[in-house]
């Protein structure tokens, strides 16, 4: 298990090839990127706060979370903060299992869980000027209920 | 005495990351009665608690929630990681 909060840039393809590597136990890897989006040519960049602590606490209870729900062999958490530029990516997932099943469901409730549970907040910036403060969406907080036991 | 954490739009209307703050307020919602009646950006930022969320110790926490020996409460809006 494996949880890193950095600002550096982040190489989806080396984590990937470095994760689980040498393990012939894994049926399923599944990973996800989560990418800066700029739909209409306007953003100029986006910069993600954090709370040094927590953020790392918050995360490595989710990841307990999911691994006592499902079977894994590994699993990696990668969260930028910082100034990030459209196209960059924000944060990755993935998981290891034997089974491909527990490997999606498992990223899932990582994702949905980071949304809305791990403490980072984004900002946008446009190239005009503007700033605004991205807001959580109740879609998301939704999204946590088909977890609830 | 507690150390007080403000982030996001929290921390910019209130002007500042963290301070320290005497306080003998038994919960969250009475601290948040302190604050807001120290100054207008206080009560500016806490104007919808709705809109807030609060961790004591760096864990979730509701804002009927006893502050009895924590050391270090923060508030925030809703998170937006992912």
């Amino acid at each position: 298990m494996k949880v890193r909060v950095q600002t550096d840039m982040l190489d989806p393809g080396a984590e990937l090839s470095e994760f689980a590597q040498g393990r012939n136990d894994l049926g399923a890897v599944v990973t996800f990127t989560g990418i800066v989006r700029d739909d209409d040519g306007t953003l100029e960049r986006m910069e993600i706060e954090h709370y040094p602590g927590m953020t790392e606490k918050a995360i490595a209870a989710i990841v307990d979370d999911a691994c006592e729900r499902w079977l894994l062999a590994d699993c990696l958490v990668i969260h930028r903060h910082g100034p990030l530029r459209p196209g960059e990516q924000i944060m990755m997932v993935a998981t290891a299992s034997k089974h491909r099943v527990a490997a999606f469901e498992a990223a899932e409730f990582l994702m949905d869980y980071l949304k809305s549970r791990a403490p980072f907040w984004k900002k946008e910036f446009a190239r005009d000027g503007a700033t605004d403060w991205v807001a959580a969406k109740v879609d998301d907080e939704d999204a946590l209920k088909r977890w609830t036991k | 005495m507690v150390e007080v954490m403000y982030f996001a739009w929290v921390r910019e209307r209130i002007g500042e990351p963290r301070e320290k703050v005497e306080t003998t307020a038994s919960t969250v919602s009475e601290l948040v009665d302190e604050l807001r009646a120290r100054e207008p950006r206080y009560a500016a930022a806490f104007a919808d608690l709705s809109a807030l969320r609060v961790a004591l110790d760096q864990e979730l926490a509701d804002f009927d929630a006893p502050l009895k020996g924590v050391r270090e409460v923060a508030f925030f809006p809703p998170m937006t990681g992912g």
